[in-house]
Protein backbone atom coordinates (compact mmCIF):
# COMPACT_ATOMS: atom_id res chain seq x y z
CA UNK A 1 0.00 0.00 0.00
CA UNK A 2 1.32 3.55 -0.75
CA UNK A 3 -0.15 5.37 1.82
CA UNK A 4 0.19 9.70 2.64
CA UNK A 5 0.50 10.97 -1.13
CA UNK A 6 -0.47 14.32 -1.08
CA UNK A 7 -4.02 14.62 -2.10
CA UNK A 8 -4.25 14.68 -6.07
CA UNK A 9 -1.22 13.10 -6.76
CA UNK A 10 -2.40 9.53 -6.75
CA UNK A 11 -3.40 9.14 -10.48
CA UNK A 12 0.15 10.38 -11.39
CA UNK A 13 1.92 7.93 -9.21
CA UNK A 14 -0.91 5.71 -10.76
CA UNK A 15 0.30 6.06 -13.94
CA UNK A 16 4.05 6.26 -13.40
CA UNK A 17 3.82 2.83 -12.06
CA UNK A 18 2.26 1.63 -15.34
CA UNK A 19 -0.43 0.51 -12.72
CA UNK A 20 -3.30 1.56 -15.59
CA UNK A 21 -1.83 -2.22 -17.13
CA UNK A 22 -2.09 -4.18 -14.52
CA UNK A 23 -3.77 -7.57 -14.48
CA UNK A 24 -3.47 -7.49 -10.61
CA UNK A 25 -6.08 -5.80 -8.23
CA UNK A 26 -5.02 -2.18 -7.86
CA UNK A 27 -7.26 0.61 -6.26
CA UNK A 28 -6.41 4.12 -5.78
CA UNK A 29 -8.46 5.73 -3.68
CA UNK A 30 -8.44 9.30 -3.33
CA UNK A 31 -9.15 12.61 -0.78
CA UNK A 32 -9.39 10.19 1.81
CA UNK A 33 -9.77 11.58 5.16
CA UNK A 34 -6.13 12.67 6.97
CA UNK A 35 -5.60 14.10 10.41
CA UNK A 36 -1.67 14.67 9.40
CA UNK A 37 -2.60 15.81 5.69
CA UNK A 38 -5.94 17.03 5.81
CA UNK A 39 -6.31 14.76 2.86
CA UNK A 40 -4.54 11.94 1.04
CA UNK A 41 -4.37 9.70 -1.66
CA UNK A 42 -4.12 6.02 -1.42
CA UNK A 43 -2.75 3.34 -3.85
CA UNK A 44 -3.26 -0.30 -2.92
CA UNK A 45 -1.74 -2.91 -4.79
CA UNK A 46 -2.77 -6.97 -4.29
CA UNK A 47 0.53 -8.06 -5.79
CA UNK A 48 4.50 -8.31 -4.85
CA UNK A 49 5.48 -5.37 -7.86
CA UNK A 50 8.78 -4.31 -8.12
CA UNK A 51 8.44 -0.35 -7.09
CA UNK A 52 11.10 1.88 -7.95
CA UNK A 53 11.55 3.65 -4.41
CA UNK A 54 13.69 6.58 -5.70
CA UNK A 55 11.19 7.75 -8.90
CA UNK A 56 8.39 7.73 -5.65
CA UNK A 57 10.77 9.54 -3.49
CA UNK A 58 11.04 11.89 -5.75
CA UNK A 59 7.50 12.43 -6.53
CA UNK A 60 7.21 12.90 -3.31
CA UNK A 61 9.40 12.80 -0.44
CA UNK A 62 6.13 12.46 1.87
CA UNK A 63 5.19 9.07 0.67
CA UNK A 64 5.03 5.85 2.80
CA UNK A 65 4.97 2.26 1.54
CA UNK A 66 3.38 -0.35 3.89
CA UNK A 67 4.15 -3.88 3.21
CA UNK A 68 1.22 -6.12 4.06
CA UNK A 69 1.19 -9.73 4.98
CA UNK A 70 -2.18 -11.37 5.65
CA UNK A 71 -3.60 -8.49 6.52
CA UNK A 72 -0.55 -7.10 8.84
CA UNK A 73 1.86 -4.34 7.99
CA UNK A 74 5.17 -6.23 7.81
CA UNK A 75 7.33 -3.93 6.96
CA UNK A 76 7.45 0.33 6.22
CA UNK A 77 9.30 2.48 4.38
CA UNK A 78 10.22 5.55 3.91
CA UNK A 79 11.47 7.06 1.06
CA UNK A 80 14.76 8.87 0.21
CA UNK A 81 15.30 11.32 -2.76
CA UNK A 82 18.04 9.30 -5.45
CA UNK A 83 21.00 10.56 -6.02
CA UNK A 84 20.44 10.67 -9.50
CA UNK A 85 17.44 10.24 -11.83
CA UNK A 86 17.50 9.51 -15.72
CA UNK A 87 14.49 10.64 -17.64
CA UNK A 88 11.96 10.78 -14.60
CA UNK A 89 11.85 14.95 -15.35
CA UNK A 90 12.66 16.68 -17.75
CA UNK A 91 14.71 20.04 -18.22
CA UNK A 92 12.49 23.19 -18.36
CA UNK A 93 15.41 25.01 -19.42
CA UNK A 94 14.27 26.22 -23.01
CA UNK A 95 17.93 26.67 -23.54
CA UNK A 96 19.45 23.25 -22.33
CA UNK A 97 20.22 21.02 -25.09
CA UNK A 98 18.35 18.53 -24.30
CA UNK A 99 15.29 20.96 -26.02
CA UNK A 100 17.45 20.12 -29.25
CA UNK A 101 18.78 16.49 -29.13
CA UNK A 102 16.13 14.19 -28.61
CA UNK A 103 17.70 11.12 -28.38
CA UNK A 104 19.73 11.98 -24.86
CA UNK A 105 18.54 10.94 -21.50
CA UNK A 106 17.16 13.68 -19.24
CA UNK A 107 19.86 13.06 -16.37
CA UNK A 108 19.45 15.23 -12.46
CA UNK A 109 21.87 14.88 -10.17
CA UNK A 110 20.92 15.75 -6.14
CA UNK A 111 22.38 19.22 -5.68
CA UNK A 112 20.92 20.47 -2.48
CA UNK A 113 19.26 17.40 0.20
CA UNK A 114 18.02 19.50 2.32
CA UNK A 115 15.76 21.66 -0.46
CA UNK A 116 15.21 18.85 -2.31
CA UNK A 117 16.55 20.47 -5.20
CA UNK A 118 18.08 19.13 -8.53
CA UNK A 119 20.18 19.97 -11.10
CA UNK A 120 19.74 18.87 -14.78
CA UNK A 121 23.21 17.17 -15.32
CA UNK A 122 23.42 19.18 -18.77
CA UNK A 123 22.74 22.71 -18.21
CA UNK A 124 22.42 22.78 -13.96
CA UNK A 125 18.76 24.12 -14.04
CA UNK A 126 17.14 24.03 -10.86
CA UNK A 127 14.93 21.17 -10.70
CA UNK A 128 12.64 21.26 -6.77
CA UNK A 129 11.02 18.55 -5.60
CA UNK A 130 8.23 19.68 -3.08
CA UNK A 131 10.10 20.17 0.50
CA UNK A 132 9.91 17.05 3.20
CA UNK B 1 6.18 16.99 -13.29
CA UNK B 2 6.47 15.89 -16.80
CA UNK B 3 6.82 12.46 -17.61
CA UNK B 4 9.73 11.10 -20.07
CA UNK B 5 8.87 9.29 -23.35
CA UNK B 6 12.14 7.04 -22.71
CA UNK B 7 12.20 4.70 -20.55
CA UNK B 8 12.81 5.64 -16.72
CA UNK B 9 16.03 4.99 -14.86
CA UNK B 10 17.53 6.17 -11.51
CA UNK B 11 20.54 4.19 -11.91
CA UNK B 12 22.31 4.80 -14.85
CA UNK B 13 26.14 5.14 -13.81
CA UNK B 14 27.55 5.51 -16.78
CA UNK B 15 26.05 9.07 -18.08
CA UNK B 16 27.23 10.48 -14.68
CA UNK B 17 30.93 9.30 -15.17
CA UNK B 18 32.79 12.23 -16.20
CA UNK B 19 36.08 13.28 -14.72
CA UNK B 20 37.94 11.99 -11.94
CA UNK B 21 41.04 10.63 -13.96
CA UNK B 22 44.20 11.33 -12.67
CA UNK B 23 45.93 12.51 -15.38
CA UNK B 24 44.75 15.37 -17.82
CA UNK B 25 45.85 13.45 -20.83
CA UNK B 26 42.40 12.64 -22.39
CA UNK B 27 40.20 14.32 -20.18
CA UNK B 28 37.42 17.02 -21.28
CA UNK B 29 37.36 20.77 -19.74
CA UNK B 30 33.17 21.68 -19.69
CA UNK B 31 33.20 23.13 -16.48
CA UNK B 32 36.41 25.23 -14.75
CA UNK B 33 35.58 22.85 -11.90
CA UNK B 34 36.48 19.78 -13.19
CA UNK B 35 40.25 20.42 -12.43
CA UNK B 36 41.57 20.05 -9.30
CA UNK B 37 43.35 23.16 -7.86
CA UNK B 38 46.59 20.76 -8.54
CA UNK B 39 45.82 20.38 -12.27
CA UNK B 40 44.91 23.69 -13.09
CA UNK B 41 49.06 24.66 -10.96
CA UNK B 42 49.64 22.39 -13.67
CA UNK B 43 48.31 24.29 -16.96
CA UNK B 44 49.44 27.24 -15.26
CA UNK B 45 52.89 26.02 -14.92
CA UNK B 46 53.36 24.61 -18.47
CA UNK B 47 51.75 28.24 -19.58
CA UNK B 48 54.37 29.82 -17.60
CA UNK B 49 57.14 27.75 -19.89
CA UNK B 50 55.15 28.54 -22.92
CA UNK B 51 55.48 32.25 -22.26
CA UNK B 52 59.24 32.24 -21.34
CA UNK B 53 59.98 30.65 -24.47
CA UNK B 54 56.97 30.15 -27.06
CA UNK B 55 60.13 28.89 -29.81
CA UNK B 56 60.81 25.76 -27.36
CA UNK B 57 56.82 24.76 -28.37
CA UNK B 58 56.41 25.76 -32.02
CA UNK B 59 56.70 21.99 -33.03
CA UNK B 60 55.06 19.72 -30.34
CA UNK B 61 51.89 19.64 -31.69
CA UNK B 62 53.05 18.70 -35.31
CA UNK B 63 51.10 16.21 -36.74
CA UNK B 64 48.22 17.00 -34.64
CA UNK B 65 44.61 18.56 -35.52
CA UNK B 66 42.35 20.70 -33.10
CA UNK B 67 38.54 20.70 -34.69
CA UNK B 68 36.74 23.62 -33.97
CA UNK B 69 32.89 23.30 -33.81
CA UNK B 70 31.39 26.65 -33.86
CA UNK B 71 27.66 26.72 -33.87
CA UNK B 72 27.49 30.50 -32.92
CA UNK B 73 29.43 33.44 -34.40
CA UNK B 74 32.66 33.85 -32.01
CA UNK B 75 35.69 35.76 -33.25
CA UNK B 76 38.08 35.89 -30.39
CA UNK B 77 37.67 32.41 -28.48
CA UNK B 78 37.92 30.53 -32.19
CA UNK B 79 40.73 32.61 -33.33
CA UNK B 80 42.30 32.20 -30.10
CA UNK B 81 41.99 28.25 -29.92
CA UNK B 82 43.33 28.12 -33.58
CA UNK B 83 46.04 30.82 -33.07
CA UNK B 84 46.81 28.14 -30.21
CA UNK B 85 47.22 25.00 -32.06
CA UNK B 86 49.04 26.95 -35.04
CA UNK B 87 51.64 28.09 -32.63
CA UNK B 88 51.77 24.42 -31.76
CA UNK B 89 52.74 23.47 -35.23
CA UNK B 90 49.53 22.05 -35.32
CA UNK B 91 46.60 22.10 -37.73
CA UNK B 92 42.79 23.20 -37.69
CA UNK B 93 39.73 22.19 -39.24
CA UNK B 94 36.43 22.59 -38.30
CA UNK B 95 33.35 25.47 -38.83
CA UNK B 96 32.63 28.84 -37.70
CA UNK B 97 28.86 28.80 -38.32
CA UNK B 98 26.32 25.90 -38.64
CA UNK B 99 25.35 26.95 -42.32
CA UNK B 100 28.28 25.71 -43.46
CA UNK B 101 28.43 22.17 -42.20
CA UNK B 102 26.91 18.85 -41.98
CA UNK B 103 24.46 20.50 -38.77
CA UNK B 104 22.79 22.45 -41.20
CA UNK B 105 21.35 18.85 -42.38
CA UNK B 106 20.26 18.41 -39.23
CA UNK B 107 23.19 16.07 -37.79
CA UNK B 108 23.20 14.99 -33.92
CA UNK B 109 25.76 16.23 -31.98
CA UNK B 110 26.93 12.88 -31.12
CA UNK B 111 26.99 12.13 -34.75
CA UNK B 112 28.95 15.14 -35.66
CA UNK B 113 31.66 14.59 -32.81
CA UNK B 114 32.16 10.58 -33.31
CA UNK B 115 32.40 11.46 -37.07
CA UNK B 116 35.01 15.01 -36.53
CA UNK B 117 37.00 12.54 -34.06
CA UNK B 118 38.03 10.09 -36.81
CA UNK B 119 39.39 13.07 -38.58
CA UNK B 120 40.81 15.51 -35.90
CA UNK B 121 42.89 14.57 -32.21
CA UNK B 122 40.89 17.42 -30.32
CA UNK B 123 37.86 19.08 -30.70
CA UNK B 124 36.49 22.70 -29.14
CA UNK B 125 32.92 23.21 -29.24
CA UNK B 126 30.89 26.31 -29.29
CA UNK B 127 27.16 26.20 -28.61
CA UNK B 128 24.40 28.22 -28.04
CA UNK B 129 22.58 25.50 -26.08
CA UNK B 130 23.63 25.14 -22.46
CA UNK B 131 25.57 21.29 -22.46
CA UNK B 132 26.30 20.63 -25.56
CA UNK B 133 29.66 20.16 -25.35
CA UNK B 134 28.63 17.29 -22.45
CA UNK B 135 26.67 15.73 -24.62
CA UNK B 136 29.65 15.56 -27.27
CA UNK B 137 32.16 15.01 -24.64
CA UNK B 138 29.86 11.73 -23.79
CA UNK B 139 30.55 10.64 -27.41
CA UNK B 140 33.58 11.83 -28.44
CA UNK B 141 37.01 9.23 -28.45
CA UNK B 142 39.23 12.27 -28.25
CA UNK B 143 39.50 15.38 -25.56
CA UNK B 144 36.56 17.81 -26.04
CA UNK B 145 36.67 21.68 -24.96
CA UNK B 146 33.88 23.96 -23.93
CA UNK B 147 34.40 26.98 -25.72
CA UNK B 148 30.75 28.53 -24.66
CA UNK B 149 27.77 27.07 -24.28
CA UNK B 150 24.94 29.63 -23.71
CA UNK B 151 24.83 31.47 -20.35
CA UNK B 152 26.42 28.74 -18.71
CA UNK B 153 29.58 27.82 -19.09
CA UNK B 154 33.06 28.75 -20.94
CA UNK B 155 36.19 27.46 -19.18
CA UNK B 156 38.70 28.28 -21.07
CA UNK B 157 37.89 32.17 -20.07
CA UNK B 158 37.91 31.10 -16.65
CA UNK B 159 41.42 29.91 -17.15
CA UNK B 160 42.53 33.00 -19.11
CA UNK B 161 41.47 35.18 -16.27
CA UNK B 162 43.12 32.99 -13.80
CA UNK B 163 46.23 33.07 -15.53
CA UNK B 164 46.46 36.52 -16.11
CA UNK B 165 45.82 36.99 -12.42
CA UNK B 166 48.56 35.20 -11.18
CA UNK B 167 50.82 36.17 -13.39
CA UNK B 168 49.97 39.96 -12.91
CA UNK B 169 49.65 39.64 -8.81
CA UNK B 170 51.49 36.70 -8.64
CA UNK B 171 49.06 34.53 -7.00
CA UNK B 172 44.98 33.17 -6.60
CA UNK B 173 44.76 33.99 -2.59
CA UNK B 174 44.46 36.80 -0.30
CA UNK B 175 42.52 39.18 -3.08
CA UNK B 176 39.55 41.36 -3.45
CA UNK B 177 37.87 41.40 -6.35
CA UNK B 178 35.42 43.79 -7.93
CA UNK B 179 33.09 42.30 -10.32
CA UNK B 180 31.45 45.46 -12.08
CA UNK B 181 28.41 44.85 -15.06
CA UNK B 182 26.24 42.15 -15.78
CA UNK B 183 26.42 40.16 -12.79
CA UNK B 184 22.98 38.39 -13.66
CA UNK B 185 23.62 36.97 -17.36
CA UNK B 186 27.42 36.92 -16.88
CA UNK B 187 28.55 33.39 -17.27
CA UNK B 188 32.42 34.58 -17.20
CA UNK B 189 31.18 36.48 -13.93
CA UNK B 190 30.15 33.62 -12.51
CA UNK B 191 32.79 30.92 -13.45
CA UNK B 192 35.25 33.03 -12.40
CA UNK B 193 33.54 33.66 -8.57
CA UNK B 194 33.19 29.83 -8.50
CA UNK B 195 36.93 29.52 -9.66
CA UNK B 196 38.71 32.46 -7.13
CA UNK B 197 36.45 30.95 -4.57
CA UNK B 198 38.55 27.97 -4.39
CA UNK B 199 41.46 30.06 -3.64
CA UNK B 200 42.59 31.13 0.17
CA UNK B 201 41.20 34.18 1.42
CA UNK B 202 39.81 35.81 -1.05
CA UNK B 203 36.71 38.36 -1.52
CA UNK B 204 34.29 39.91 -3.72
CA UNK B 205 32.53 43.21 -4.39
CA UNK B 206 30.37 43.08 -6.64
CA UNK B 207 28.37 46.10 -8.38
CA UNK B 208 25.33 45.92 -10.42
CA UNK B 209 22.53 47.35 -10.83
CA UNK B 210 19.71 45.56 -9.05
CA UNK B 211 18.50 44.15 -12.12
CA UNK B 212 21.61 42.21 -12.73
CA UNK B 213 22.76 40.93 -9.58
CA UNK B 214 24.46 37.42 -9.31
CA UNK B 215 21.73 34.96 -9.21
CA UNK B 216 20.51 33.23 -6.33
CA UNK B 217 22.51 30.33 -7.08
CA UNK B 218 26.01 31.72 -6.76
CA UNK B 219 24.97 33.71 -3.83
CA UNK B 220 23.80 30.35 -1.75
CA UNK B 221 25.83 27.75 -3.19
CA UNK B 222 28.81 29.40 -3.87
CA UNK B 223 29.63 32.81 -1.96
CA UNK B 224 27.19 31.81 1.08
CA UNK B 225 28.25 27.96 1.35
CA UNK B 226 32.00 28.65 0.88
CA UNK B 227 31.63 31.40 3.27
CA UNK B 228 33.32 33.74 1.50
CA UNK B 229 33.36 37.34 2.34
CA UNK B 230 31.36 39.30 -0.31
CA UNK B 231 29.11 42.46 -0.86
CA UNK B 232 26.49 43.89 -3.10
CA UNK B 233 27.00 47.43 -3.66
CA UNK B 234 25.46 49.60 -6.86
CA UNK B 235 27.88 52.56 -7.34
CA UNK B 236 31.65 51.61 -8.68
CA UNK B 237 32.94 54.97 -7.09
CA UNK B 238 31.89 53.73 -4.27
CA UNK B 239 34.11 50.28 -3.68
CA UNK B 240 36.82 51.22 -6.11
CA UNK B 241 39.64 52.21 -3.82
CA UNK B 242 39.10 48.41 -1.78
CA UNK B 243 40.00 46.24 -4.91
CA UNK B 244 43.24 44.51 -5.86
CA UNK B 245 41.64 43.53 -8.94
CA UNK B 246 38.50 44.95 -11.11
CA UNK B 247 36.48 43.16 -13.74
CA UNK B 248 34.44 44.70 -15.80
CA UNK B 249 32.10 43.16 -18.19
CA UNK B 250 29.83 44.30 -20.77
CA UNK B 251 25.85 44.81 -20.22
CA UNK B 252 24.87 41.93 -23.38
CA UNK B 253 21.67 42.88 -25.92
CA UNK B 254 21.44 39.45 -26.68
CA UNK B 255 21.17 38.14 -22.67
CA UNK B 256 17.58 40.73 -22.54
CA UNK B 257 14.53 39.68 -23.25
CA UNK B 258 13.39 43.38 -23.82
CA UNK B 259 15.20 45.98 -25.75
CA UNK B 260 14.17 48.92 -23.26
CA UNK B 261 15.85 47.70 -20.11
CA UNK B 262 18.87 46.77 -22.37
CA UNK B 263 18.67 50.67 -23.55
CA UNK B 264 18.39 51.59 -19.98
CA UNK B 265 20.82 49.91 -18.10
CA UNK B 266 23.78 49.27 -20.68
CA UNK B 267 25.32 52.95 -19.54
CA UNK B 268 25.19 51.88 -16.24
CA UNK B 269 28.50 51.56 -15.05
CA UNK B 270 31.31 52.39 -17.49
CA UNK B 271 34.83 52.93 -16.11
CA UNK B 272 36.62 56.01 -16.75
CA UNK B 273 40.30 57.64 -15.83
CA UNK B 274 38.06 59.86 -12.94
CA UNK B 275 36.69 56.26 -11.44
CA UNK B 276 40.53 55.13 -12.19
CA UNK B 277 41.57 57.93 -9.83
CA UNK B 278 40.42 56.60 -6.93
CA UNK B 279 41.81 52.89 -7.72
CA UNK B 280 44.68 51.43 -5.97
CA UNK B 281 48.50 51.81 -7.74
CA UNK B 282 48.55 48.05 -8.22
CA UNK B 283 45.04 47.19 -9.00
CA UNK B 284 44.01 45.62 -12.47
CA UNK B 285 41.49 45.71 -14.33
CA UNK B 286 40.40 43.18 -16.85
CA UNK B 287 37.48 42.53 -19.30
CA UNK B 288 36.48 39.07 -21.64
CA UNK B 289 36.00 41.61 -24.42
CA UNK B 290 34.83 42.38 -26.51
CA UNK B 291 33.84 45.86 -25.33
CA UNK B 292 31.05 48.10 -26.13
CA UNK B 293 31.51 51.31 -23.81
CA UNK B 294 31.77 50.15 -20.39
CA UNK B 295 35.85 51.26 -20.61
CA UNK B 296 36.14 54.37 -21.90
CA UNK B 297 39.12 54.48 -24.64
CA UNK B 298 41.10 56.77 -22.29
CA UNK B 299 41.87 54.09 -19.49
CA UNK B 300 43.54 51.69 -22.43
CA UNK B 301 46.76 53.90 -21.63
CA UNK B 302 46.56 53.11 -18.17
CA UNK B 303 49.44 50.97 -16.87
CA UNK B 304 46.07 49.23 -14.40
CA UNK B 305 43.98 48.17 -17.73
CA UNK B 306 45.29 44.64 -18.38
CA UNK B 307 42.24 43.40 -20.91
CA UNK B 308 44.69 43.06 -23.65
CA UNK B 309 46.98 41.52 -22.10
CA UNK B 310 43.84 39.56 -20.80
CA UNK B 311 43.91 38.02 -24.35
CA UNK B 312 47.09 36.94 -25.18
CA UNK B 313 46.63 35.29 -21.66
CA UNK B 314 44.00 33.73 -22.93
CA UNK B 315 45.95 32.12 -25.96
CA UNK B 316 48.77 30.82 -23.83
CA UNK B 317 46.77 29.22 -21.61
CA UNK B 318 45.08 27.49 -24.54
CA UNK B 319 48.33 26.84 -26.08
CA UNK B 320 49.00 24.81 -22.49
CA UNK B 321 45.45 23.36 -22.18
CA UNK B 322 45.75 21.28 -25.42
CA UNK B 323 49.25 20.09 -24.80
CA UNK B 324 47.91 18.84 -21.56
CA UNK B 325 44.81 17.29 -22.91
CA UNK B 326 47.12 15.70 -25.56
CA UNK B 327 49.36 14.34 -23.58
CA UNK B 328 52.17 16.18 -25.55
CA UNK B 329 54.76 18.13 -23.44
Amino acid sequence: MIDHIKAGMGIKIFHNLNLDRADYKVALIMNVPSQKMGKKDIIKIENEIDIDYAVLGLIDPNITVNIIEEEKITEKRNLQLPDRVVNIITCKNPRCITSVEKYVDHAFYLSNISKGEYRCLYCDEVYAVQEK
Amino acid sequence: MDECPSSASVVDEGIFLLGGEMTLKGRHLLDPSDFSLEELSEIFELADSIINDPASFSEKCKGKILATLFYEPSTRTRFSFEAAMLRLGGQVIGFSEPSSSSVAKGESIADTIRTIACYADIAVMRNPKEGAPRIASMYASIPVINAGDGGHQHPTQTLADLLTIRSVKHSLDNLTIGCCGDLKFGRTIHSLIKALGRYKNNAFVLVSPKELQVPEYILNEVLNKGQLPFKQVEKLEEVISELDILYMTRVQKERFFNEEDYIRLKDSYILDNEKMKHARPDMIVLHPLPRVNEIAYEVDDDPRAFYFQQAKFGMFVRMALILKLLGVE
